[in-house]
């Protein structure tokens, strides 16, 4: 090989060193403004922006938390308060409150991104067997190389055989896999190809009250419409078909309904739907010729005794033929939650039944856009479905942490239930899975009016409140949906059991408190 | 019957274009198959130069960047002495600013603040001081969501005219299909091949006089390095085009993701946001601009990584609040994009620096001397675009085909060379053109072996349909 064909020359070498020395500079130029206040109007401004942009809305991340973390900021600069740290208990973040990964996906992960370390002992055999798999099926053998948009072939397989494991061997094709940048990336473009319309030829989506707010924040974004339908409190929120039926007739009066997504186990509510309400659910869906949205993230997050859980899947196949070959599915599911916790992979996946051939061209062609998912992403939901097999030496350690993690989260839901029920004023149903608690709130009249002044929601009067009585950070009820004259919040059960009960019995008193004052 | 059928599905994706390239990827798929399952062929492995994307083709990660992404994922590695120090101590320094200390968890959605500052304080340094805030700065899992989001603001249906942005009409696919996807139109604009694939500002009036009755242009989009081109703007050239954007009142998108590979004797990379500030009051307070990075080109090659962002220039205040809530439905970005990101404008102690690459002006020489192909110089991106002078025969043979016949070569070249390049088609040429793309950032052995065979197969070609 020719030598001269190196392009080692002075200049390449002076593009590297500058990547390598921080370089400085003190070229005196004239400063530009940020906030640039000329005197025409933007090209980019209020009237020009997309309007659907501001009905965007996401309280999990909305005004509430970005008080939290001024109050961070706050404290780190010595401001002195009656809290000494910021508990973020909005998100479902399991490790930012110090749940600690799965050991095995971690260490295939750090093995797939550096290879050099399959030399190194200290790394079981599973694990090493686990990335070389996964390393040959990537492009040049790397992490770094884009893959297929709809994922890796050979997760995409093993995504499909933990499908069929998990629903007693009903087949699975891994055709109809799409891996995503977490579910909430294929619930989007679920979303963007099956809405359309304006006016009363808009689409409606069906979508529970209480909700996560990502189906709201992208209904709204997508100008389609959203047609609610109303979770029984007083029934453990549990769902009647009457209520589905109520909501999709007079959606028709204004727009075109098209898909139905429920959320199992619920999010916020953390109700695990029984089977019974789960073929309700479905016969209903073909009734109405509605696409089913099955949002299932939480499916190992059931703790109730005498709850299930009980994949839409599985039961659309065991109501046989009729249904089977004609109900139109969609289910989610993400490496975020469960007992892995690994929200910042942003790994997930859908699966998708009985869809047109045509559409699912549109689909596969409406994926590429965005590229495809990162790739450790892709690498860690292939360990969620795959993870080490009794005959393999990680097994112990892996089933260990993952028992060990649900125990802890079951005992976490007995507790706050138990402790919020000795609250007058609280009134908690029992968390059957998922991760959170949405309890009930009564608030005395004059707080409900002292809100209503500040022109804010009075849960959200409440939680903000507490947020700087006590630097606990919760979402108010109003993010996710309540019926009208009733408050909430969410709050999750993540932090440790020692500190969740310190939050439990602060919140406790701050009600207390609250309902004192505003008597 | 289907509940939902493709009558019922949006329109706008509907309308999107599909790339020409899936079935000539699939077929090369198919091939690598052949091979391993015996096959006989005339060669015996299928060379891919068609993505940009360097490690599928060979090129090697950063080894500094794999040590420190690898000790984030397992901390285990840390506490060993496996790793050199600088590595264990910057993924520590790393992991601390990853909400408990895991990079499994959700970030702030812009991106974490420490790599949002280090990255502001890399694009001022790269702009000679220029300021920038971290405010004005948003992380995504790759360019092409934070592309999306921006034109997310810029289209709606609100009005009877599609909204139009400029394209250049030679460009990679998925940008059209985001802008199509959107509901918006896309306003093609000629690069001068025949000066080196130059943007000219004629052309850019000529095409805005076109198309001005049939939408509403609202944006400019601009490659540079140029994608597939390998054009490289002069800082004249972005003088007169930010110029042109403030007189026609077009937002401006600069995609930057190239600014790492230059290789031109006396080419020089400047951005569009240090020319719009040295040209001064009122331009520099004025025009809007995007401009967007990327970890997956470059010297870092991470495209599976997922990591970018972008940054804006002088929007409206009253608009900026609203930026936030389209990032939003992403919860946040991919951590280990953002990683790489930082480790990218993070000076690290050099480790392993340098790939080799095949000397351009060697690649040029050799193409420029088959007969029937001819190339423009390039000083900078990841891609070359030779031009196919096509004899009438050729040209006949695919048309009867149905086929384009740029395609149609790629096709033969794939089956009867095993080289996967890109059909000129696929990105957009003046009409009766024919090109392909060959991506250059390729090791030396493997773009010796590309160019032999592609010599081969065309002097073929010439003989059979002269």
């Amino acid at each position: 090989m020719n030598k001269r064909h190196y392009i080692r020359n002075s200049s390449q070498d002076l593009r590297l060193f500058r990547w390598f020395s921080a370089k400085q500079c003190a070229l005196p130029t004239p400063k530009m403004t940020e906030n640039g206040l000329g005197h025409r109007e933007k090209v980019l401004n209020m009237n020009t922006m997309n309007p659907n942009v501001k009905r965007v809305e996401y309280a999990v991340r909305g005004p509430i938390v970005q008080r939290a973390v001024q109050i961070e900021k706050e404290l780190k600069e010595g401001v002195k308060k009656p809290f000494s740290e910021v508990i973020k208990a909005n998100i479902g973040d399991a490790h930012a409150m110090g749940q600690k990964p799965i050991t095995f996906f971690r260490q295939v992960v750090a093995l797939c991104a550096y290879p050099d370390l399959l030399e190194d002992n200290k790394f079981p055999d599973d694990a090493k067997n686990r990335a070389r798999r996964i390393l040959q099926s990537c492009g040049g053998g790397s992490l770094g190389a884009y893959s297929a948009s709809t994922g890796i072939e050979v997760i995409r397989q093993d995504v499909a055989r933990y499908i069929e494991k998990r629903d007693g061997g009903i087949p699975s094709n891994p055709d109809n896999i799409y891996l995503s940048t977490g579910a909430s990336d294929a619930i989007v473009t679920m979303l963007k190809l099956l809405t359309s319309g304006e006016g009363k030829t808009r689409s409606g989506v069906m979508i529970s009250i209480p909700q996560y707010p990502l189906y709201s924040a992208a209904l709204a974004e997508l100008a389609a419409v959203q047609i609610s339908y109303y979770l029984d409190e007083d029934k453990c929120w549990g769902l009647d078909v009457s209520e589905l039926r109520r909501a999709v007739e007079a959606a028709r009066e204004h727009c075109k309904p098209r898909a139905l997504c429920i959320i199992n186990p619920g999010n916020p509510t953390g109700q695990v739907q029984s089977r019974q309400c789960i073929e309700d659910v479905i016969r209903f869906a073909a009734e109405e010729r509605l696409f089913l949205m099955a949002d299932e993230v939480y499916q190992d997050n059931v703790y109730a005794e005498g709850c299930q859980f009980h994949s839409f899947k599985k039961v659309l196949f065991e109501m046989g033929p009729e249904y089977s070959n004609t109900v139109e599915l969609a289910s989610f599911h993400s490496t975020s939650k469960c007992y892995m916790g690994e929200c910042g992979f942003r790994g997930g996946y859908m699966e998708v039944i009985n869809m047109d051939p045509q559409v699912k061209l549109q689909l596969t062609k409406l994926v590429s856009v965005r590229l495809c998912p990162p790739i450790p992403g892709q690498v860690l939901l292939d360990l969620v479905v795959n993870p080490p097999r009794p005959d393999e030496p990680s097994y112990a350690t892996f089933i260990k942490e993952r028992t060990a993690n649900l125990e802890i989260l079951a005992e976490k839901a007995k507790l706050t239930e138990q402790i919020f029920n000795t609250v007058s004023g609280i009134r908690c149903n029992p968390v059957q899975g998922a991760m959170y608690t949405f309890p009930r709130l009564t608030l005395p009249e004059k707080a409900i009016a002292a809100a209503k002044e500040k022109g804010q929601a009075p849960d959200m009067f409440y939680c903000m409140k507490l947020l700087e009585e006590t630097g606990i950070c919760l979402v108010p009820g109003s993010g996710f949906g309540q019926r009208d004259g009733t408050h909430h919040f969410r709050m999750t059960i993540l932090p440790a059991t020692e500190k969740l009960k310190i939050v439990l019995e602060n919140i406790r008193a701050f009600h207390k408190r609250f309902t004192e004052e505003f008597s | 019957m289907s509940f939902l059928s493709v009558r019922e599905i949006s329109p706008k994706v509907r309308s999107i274009n599909p790339t020409e390239l899936e079935p000539l990827v699939k077929r090369a798929a198919q091939i690598k198959t052949e091979l391993t399952q015996g096959v006989r062929k005339s060669y015996k492995d299928v060379i891919d130069v068609c993505w940009g994307d360097p490690h599928r083709g060979g090129v090697k990660p950063l080894t500094f960047v794999r040590q420190v992404l690898a000790a984030c994922m397992y901390p285990q590695l840390i506490h060993s002495d496996k790793l050199p120090v600088d590595v264990r101590r910057r993924a520590q320094r790393l992991l601390d600013v990853c909400d408990g200390e895991s990079v499994g968890s959700y970030t702030a959605t812009a991106g974490i603040p420490y790599i949002r500052s280090n990255l502001a304080r890399f694009i001022s340094r790269r702009d000679g001081g220029v300021p920038s805030s971290p405010e004005n700065i948003f992380l995504s899992s790759g360019s092409q969501i934070s592309l999306t989001h921006v034109l997310k603001l810029l289209i709606h249906n609100q009005a009877s005219l599609p909204i139009g942005v400029l394209t250049p009409m030679s460009t990679y696919s998925t940008f059209k299909m985001a802008v199509e996807g959107l509901g918006g139109a896309v306003i093609p604009y000629y690069l001068e091949e025949e000066r080196g694939w130059e943007l000219r500002v004629e052309e850019l009036r000529r095409v805005l006089r076109e198309f001005k009755d049939v939408c509403n242009p609202v944006a400019l989009y601009v490659i540079n390095p140029g994608n597939p081109t390998g054009h490289v703007q002069s800082r004249t050239s972005i003088e007169e085009v930010i110029r042109f954007a403030a007189e026609e009142r077009l937002f401006l998108m600069a995609d930057e993701v190239y600014q790492d590979s230059i290789f031109g004797e006396d080419t020089e990379f400047v951005s569009y946001k240090k020319v719009l500030s040295e040209m001064g009051p009122p331009l520099s307070h004025q025009v809007e601009l995007a401009s967007f990075h990327s970890v997956s080109k470059g010297f870092m090659g991470e495209c599976g990584l997922r990591g970018g962002y972008v940054e804006l220039v002088n929007l409206d205040p009253e608009v900026k609040k609203y930026i936030y809530n389209i990032f939003l439905t992403d919860s946040s970005p991919a951590v280990t994009g953002q990683l790489a990101l930082d480790l990218m404008v993070n000076p690290p102690r050099p480790g392993d620096p340098s790939y080799p690459y095949l000397n351009i002006q060697y690649i040029l020489e050799v193409l420029n001397n088959i007969p029937g192909i001819s190339c423009q110089p390039i000083t900078g991106g990841a891609f070359i675009l030779p031009r196919l002078h096509l004899p009438q025969g050729a040209v006949r043979k695919a048309e009867e085909l149905g086929m384009q016949p740029d395609l149609w070569y790629c096709k033969l070249l794939l089956e009867e060379a095993g080289v996967c390049v890109g059909p000129g088609c696929e990105y957009g040429q003046k009409e009766g053109t024919y090109h392909i793309r060959l991506r250059v950032l390729t090791p030396v052995d493997t773009m010796e072996e590309v160019l032999r065979r592609l010599k081969n197969f065309h002097l073929n070609f010439l003989k059979e349909f002269s």
